[in-house]
């Protein structure tokens, strides 16, 4: 079985998913879905549990046809007990095995975060390294799609703030492959975060373009802990996660009808947190604007920035921004959520700003 | 079972002089060289003993803050053990974990802090043995305020559903913290509760460790044969406050003279039945207290850890991401 590293990917154009046609361009969930049909092939300690995977394939399709083909009794369904069944999981892995757990919306971490933060995250250090808890977690993030407050956040900060989680979010098809492979062998619990507008979902509309790749047919891994450079700038550095990656780009397509050079990182993974990654682009660019879906305050935005100016604060030309939700629930009406949510013309106002064009005009 | 009671009440006995070093007389959790809380097991030592003495090595618990008499009773390294309680670096866990939170591989034991929330792992170790094809039991001990935590449904459930080899063991000392199982608790019975869950009910009271032996078995004879789930509820008693330094002036008159010591009584009770003499009792419990001193000298010499070392095991140190699996010897 080989297995190489993440090769050196190219953002994809628009032109390559209307002019190529292969069908090795997958979106997100298909990706996903691949790496976790291989895993369950070739390990026999993965298996998946969640709420309407078995026959349904998940609210997102992940576990599409995977009921059928590996077992009801090996992809199983779940009461509507999220407490129990991601207990349950964490005692499966502390015995040996390789969970997946699907939570279909991650806003429903409100019911189990116990059995998340105080159990499973603190397994292997309250023991003392005795016991690992190799397992992940899928969950779906973000709105954008009028589903109201109680199914529409992200929640980075919630999962990534506590010790004894990594915490990814893959963007791409490419990525999301490599990093299921990643957080299935990886021996500690990972967070895998997918946003429901990048994921390809069917019930989310027209597919986002940029999340979509060509995809391997073979396995791979793509390391946590490494920014992707979705798009090289040199007046701005845009640092994103999750969707708020692709509102980046297309604010990047904006901004350079203007003349501003903006760079667009992808995190990738929040928990292990590439430091130096976002570090190297900022000295570059000497500017810096976040975006993040998630609530503004005491959040992945503040550390992104706290973890530029606690290196070298006299890199920053101007005032570090922030893009996120300010500090409210997500609203349900159309006009009321498009106001908090991160779209690329706030961005856009935010870059004009950090650039000091707002004052020329 | 009598010596492992007896070592788990030397154990407790021992902790708590412990603790009162350096407590007194100003009382602060934080003081002395047994810092925390700390929950002893007086008067509970027959389930520890009863249960853990029907197991196999096979067999998993996961118990909850109040762990010694289980953990004595399985078996669980009483050197590392109560190094760990004092937080030395020999320690199960490097001085990670203390009192509420022991853990030993070796034995398939561990402990959590958080009521309720070892019946989940309990359940999933039960569900990993059945797909790996291996043998065991899980057993998952919770107290009668525990019950009513929203995970005690949700597992118990999904326990009668799947037809888990799994025990639920219900310590019932009667009090939750200060609360009466009176005022927490609307059915008399937790172990009616099983009739819900497809699950098979067993109560015993007595707080003696031969029934409870007996019921033990029996529940692991039908999760062993695939008849699934027991929950099994023990009535027992709390000699001693919730936490050291608690004198529970709120268990009076009737509910106080409940509050039976197991100890004298099945020792007078071997001995009325011939099964122990009294110098036979005697030299028992004089080796079961060397044995507990050894391991409070042991944990007294033992180094604290270093500082840094409070830095490691939030994660585990990857291994070799390029294999999807290690040839494992689990299936």
């Amino acid at each position: 079985m080989s297995t190489k590293e993440a090769a050196p990917w190219e953002s994809p154009t628009q032109e390559q998913t209307a002019g190529e046609v292969s069908n090795r361009i997958l979106t997100i969930c298909r990706a996903q879905r691949e790496a976790l049909d291989w895993e369950m092939q070739h390990d026999p300690r993965v298996f998946m549990v969640g709420e309407d995977i078995s026959g349904f394939g998940g609210v997102f399709g992940t576990a599409d046809g995977l009921g059928d083909k590996f077992g009801h009794d090996r992809v199983i369904d779940m009461p509507i007990s999220e407490t129990g069944f991601i207990g349950m999981a964490t005692g499966a892995a502390m015995e040996g095995m390789r969970p997946v757990i699907e939570l279909a919306y991650v806003d429903f971490i409100g019911v189990c975060y116990n059995s998340i933060v105080n159990y499973a995250a603190k397994t292997h250090f309250m023991s003392g390294g005795q016991l690992k808890v190799p397992m992940v977690l899928l969950t779906g993030t973000g709105g954008g799609y009028s589903n109201a407050a109680q199914h529409s956040q992200c929640l980075h900060a919630t999962l990534a703030h506590m010790p004894g989680l990594k915490v990814v979010s893959p963007t791409n098809a490419y990525d999301a492959k490599g990093m299921m492979h990643a957080a299935i062998r990886d021996d500690n619990f990972v967070v895998f975060l997918v946003h429901k507008g990048a994921s390809g979902v069917g019930f989310m509309g027209p597919v986002i373009k940029t999340t979509l790749n060509e995809v391997p047919t073979e396995d791979y891994t793509v390391p946590f802990g490494k920014i992707r450079v979705y798009r090289e700038g040199s007046d701005v550095t845009l640092v994103g996660v999750g969707l708020a990656v692709h509102h980046a780009l297309q604010a990047a397509d904006e901004l350079a009808k203007d003349g501003v050079s903006a760079e667009v990182v992808d995190l990738r993974s929040l928990v292990p947190l590439d430091r130096d990654g976002i570090m190297a682009s900022v000295r570059k660019t000497g500017r810096l604007v976040v975006v993040d879906e998630d609530y503004q305050s005491y959040g992945v935005s503040g550390e992104v920035i706290a973890s530029v100016v606690e290196r070298d604060p006299t890199v920053l030309k101007a005032p570090a921004h922030r893009v996120c939700v300010p500090d409210v629930s997500i609203p349900f009406s159309r006009p009321l959520e498009n106001f908090v949510l991160p779209l690329p013309g706030r961005i856009v106002a935010a870059v004009r700003s950090v650039m000091g064009m707002d004052k020329a005009t | 079972m009598y010596e492992v009671m007896v070592r788990s009440r030397a154990f407790d006995d021992r902790l708590t002089e412990k603790y009162w070093v350096e407590k007194k007389p100003i009382f602060s959790f934080s003081a002395g060289p047994l810092p925390g809380e700390l929950h002893t097991s007086h008067g509970q030592e027959p389930i520890g003993a009863g249960v853990c003495g029907a197991l196999t090595p096979d067999d998993m618990i996961t118990t909850g803050h109040r762990p010694h008499h289980v953990a004595v009773a399985r078996g669980v390294n009483l050197k590392e053990m109560t190094a760990e309680i004092f937080g030395k670096k020999t320690g199960l866990s490097g001085g990670r974990g203390g009192h509420m939170h022991i853990y030993d591989k070796r034995v398939n034991f561990s402990s959590s802090g958080i009521i309720g929330e070892g019946l989940g792992p309990a359940a999933g170790m039960a569900l990993a043995r059945r797909m790996q094809k291996r043998p065991g039991v899980a057993l998952s001990f919770i107290g009668e305020g525990g019950v009513n935590q929203g995970a005690f449904h949700e597992v118990m459930n999904i326990v009668g559903i799947m037809k888990l080899p799994f025990i639920c063991v219900i310590e019932d000392n009667k009090y939750a913290v200060t609360t009466h199982k009176s005022a927490s608790t609307a059915t008399e019975r937790n172990s009616d509760r099983a009739a819900c869950y497809g699950m098979t009910g067993e109560f015993v009271s007595g707080n003696d460790p031969d029934l409870i032996f007996a019921a033990t078995e029996r529940a692991l004879e039908r999760a062993r044969s695939g008849k699934g789930g027991t929950i099994l509820e023990i009535e027992t008693a709390r000699l001693l406050g919730h936490f050291m330094g608690d004198p529970a002036g709120y268990i009076t008159g009737e509910r106080k003279a409940y509050q039976v010591d197991p100890i004298p009584e099945y020792r007078r009770r071997l001995i009325l039945e011939g099964v122990l003499t009294d110098v036979q009792a005697i030299a028992l419990e004089t080796q079961v207290i060397r044995e507990v001193d050894e391991a409070m000298q042991f944990a007294a010499e033992s180094p604290y850890p270093d500082p840094e070392s409070a830095l490691n095991c939030t994660f585990s140190d990857q291994q070799d991401m390029s294999k999807p699996f290690l040839e494992t010897e689990l299936f």
